[in-house]
């Protein structure tokens, strides 16, 4: 188990090490000089043109200003902002909490609603079952932004429930202009997760050692949280890991759409500007927390099942 | 004396596809306290839903009739509570064990899960279920019980739940094919196992198999199923000896002369019906060769006989002479 736990964080470090070079070599080969946003279109004389590269790094080669940036990311520095002339710490800093706060809500939402309808249908026939099949097959089919707009006009602009724009100023207030987008960004994701619960938990309940379970005259609810959901918690645990994990990439989505000032939409302006450091810091920041989600669904995936602990991952 | 197991007239209806399918009809059985019944048949015979409706695990949606009576309660309308405590009383062995035990969840917690609940301790549970594990032959099983099924061989899994069975110490136990899927030595040794525990326990077996030989030399008396039916119930020893039916001599027929215990029924012409497709009359007829055009006419009723049940209507005036008319038959068929 160790050598296991060991094995997967060498693979994050590897993973994070070969995606940070990824994320910093394209931005780098790609077409527009981050020197145009600094001069603002301003011929500026050569002298002056060789400070600013020297001080962005911008004379050297690639490997270099990788390792450059790498080094300083590694001691907690992203570089500096050539655009809002501003540190890319103090800017990531000062958006991530509200990317933060609004994965973890919906992530609360998916683990609440997505994970217990799935179970309460999974256990139950009838109208139970049927309304949540019904229900997942439509949200399922909703993207974030559509969602966003939907929610927007019917619970902010028409019935005005909710606030339709901004992140509130903390405490309930904060999560009471988070519950849309919340709901916007959770919603397929949420409809996902439900149905794989269903069918994991509907496939535990035929299983043969359920049957034995019965059989030896366990109570019904035991037989249920011992044989029937601690089983499906395997493959649930999976499919929600990844879900959970994409939402950091479509969080960006849903922060534009209620003008949230987030990780997403900061990375989305930095990108129109060309403002590379500010791209790869958050690029970076993302791509970390997505490779650490999922590592935490491996370890966790291994914890609930023996089977894979030992080497042998297929089922 | 009356029976400890009573199966009177059981009939099974299974939702397929919406539509009601019989499965078991008309099942009378009994086992008495400490006897061990063979039940043998081909495949699809019915065997397994018999052992089923009695621990009640008929699939959802199932309507039964007739009853089922332990110790003279009436099992098929008994409340959650009483089924539960019934199902103390009533161990199941399943054919496979690697699907019958929660792969997740390590041996020892598999096999004090209820004695747990009873509030036995954990440490009492753990040496109660090693004691149980040296009683199956198993000898270091402390570790065991620290271990994953996946780290068991299918032998010892089936010892296990063997043994988990007798922590249970039931009145009877419902034993369906439990080494078809070992193989051929480790069936042998298991076997004995179980016999042997059987008989110092004195516990009732209903014991499935697709083996005459076997059924034999376990159980006291054999019952045949066909198409959901029984249609012979005999001393196990006479069984294939001098068979009533004209199908249990086909199933000793078509079974070779070498006697090695494992192996399965031979086939024999024709195939095999489910109960729900069998045909009105005598549902063998099809591929009977002593029929005759009364036998299609109604289902034949479970007669006594002799010092057996049989279910033909030419099992009197067959007797004795059954082989005999089955060559008759044979040869005017070819
Ligand atoms: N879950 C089910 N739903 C509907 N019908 C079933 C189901 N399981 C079995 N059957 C049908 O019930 C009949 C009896 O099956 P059963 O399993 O009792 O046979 P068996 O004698 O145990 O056979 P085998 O020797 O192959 O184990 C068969 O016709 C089978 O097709
Ligand atoms: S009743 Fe007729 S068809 Fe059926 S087994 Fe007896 S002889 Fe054969
Ligand atoms: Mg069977």
């Amino acid at each position: 188990m160790l050598r296991f736990v060991a094995r997967r964080l060498a693979m994050l470090v590897l993973t994070l090490l070969v995606a940070s070079f990824a994320i910093y070599a394209s931005l780098s080969v790609a077409p527009g000089d981050p020197l145009s946003v600094l001069t603002g279109g301003r011929t500026l004389p050569p002298e002056a043109l060789a400070v600013l590269r020297a001080r962005y790094h911008l004379n050297e080669p690639l490997p270099a200003q990788y390792w450059h940036w790498l080094t300083g990311a590694l001691h907690g520095d992203l570089g500096s902002s050539i655009a809002l002339r501003e540190s890319v710490n103090t800017l990531i800093g000062e958006r991530a909490g509200v990317t933060f706060e609004l994965v973890a809500y919906a992530s609360i939402l998916i683990l609440l609603l997505g994970i217990g309808s799935g179970i309460l249908a999974g256990l139950r026939r009838g109208a139970v079952d049927s309304t949540v099949i019904a229900g997942t097959t439509v949200f399922a089919a909703i993207p974030s932004f559509v969602a966003a707009i939907v929610l927007i006009s019917v619970f902010a602009v028409k019935l005005g429930w909710f606030p339709a724009l901004g992140a509130g100023t903390g405490g309930v207030d904060r999560l009471w202009h988070l519950t849309l987008p919340a709901i916007a960004l959770a919603l397929s994701a949420l409809a996902i997760v439900a149905r794989v619960t269903r069918v994991s938990v509907r496939e535990e309940l035929g299983r043969e050692h359920v049957q034995t379970a019965i059989s030896r005259g366990l109570p019904q609810h035991l037989v249920i949280r011992r044989h029937v959901l601690r089983n499906a918690a395997i493959p649930i645990t999976t499919v929600t890991g990844i879900t959970i994990a994409s939402l950091i990439a479509l969080s960006a989505v849903v922060e534009r759409a209620f003008s949230l000032n987030g990780l997403g939409s900061a990375l989305v302006s930095a990108a129109a500007s060309k403002d590379f450091a500010v791209v790869q810091g958050i690029a970076l920041i993302l791509v970390a927390a997505f490779v650490i989600t999922n590592t935490i669904v491996d370890l966790l995936y291994a914890f609930l099942d023996p089977r894979v602990a030992l080497g042998s991952r297929a089922e | 004396m009356s029976a400890l197991l009573e199966i009177d007239g059981l009939t099974a209806r299974l939702q397929v596809e919406g539509e009601l399918r019989t499965v078991l009809h008309d099942v009378s059985l009994t086992i008495g306290a400490g006897e061990a019944l063979g039940l043998v048949g081909e495949s699809g015979s019915g065997k397994s839903m018999t052992a089923r409706a009695v621990g009640r695990l008929l699939p959802r949606g199932a309507q039964t009739s007739g009853a089922v009576r332990f110790d003279g309660r009436d099992v098929l309308t008994l409340g959650p509570a009483d089924l539960r405590r019934y199902r103390g009383e009533v161990a199941m062995i399943f054919q496979d064990p690697r699907a019958h035990v929660n792969p997740v969840r390590r041996i020892g917690d598999f096999m004090t899960e209820t004695l747990r609940l009873q509030g036995v301790t954990g440490a009492d549970a753990a040496k109660r279920a090693a004691g149980a594990l040296r009683d199956v032959g198993i000898d270091d099983g402390e570790r065991r019980l620290d271990q994953y099924p996946h780290e068991l061989s299918g032998g010892l899994l089936q010892r296990v739940m063997i043994a988990t069975m007798l922590l249970g110490e039931p009145r009877l136990v419902l034993a369906d094919e439990p080494t078809t899927a070992l193989d051929v030595t480790t069936q042998a040794e298991v076997m004995a196992i179980l016999d042997e525990l059987r008989h110092e326990r004195g516990m009732a077996l209903l014991f499935i198999t697709h083996d005459l030989e076997l059924a034999a030399a376990v159980c006291d008396r054999t019952a045949v199923m066909y198409a959901g039916q029984i249609v012979e119930t005999r001393a196990a020893s006479l069984l294939d000896r001098d068979p009533l039916h004209p199908y249990t001599a086909a199933l000793a027929a078509a079974r070779p002369d070498v006697a090695v215990s494992a192996r399965r029924l031979a086939a024999i012409p024709g195939r095999p019906v489910s109960a729900f497709e069998a045909p009105a009359g005598c549902a063998f007829a099809p591929r009977c060769v002593c029929v005759q055009e009364r036998c299609r006419e109604a289902r034949p009723p479970l007669d006594r006989l002799d010092d057996g049940q049989v279910r033909c209507r030419r099992a009197q005036e067959l007797r004795g002479r059954m082989a005999a008319a089955i060559r008759e038959g044979e040869a005017s068929r070819a």
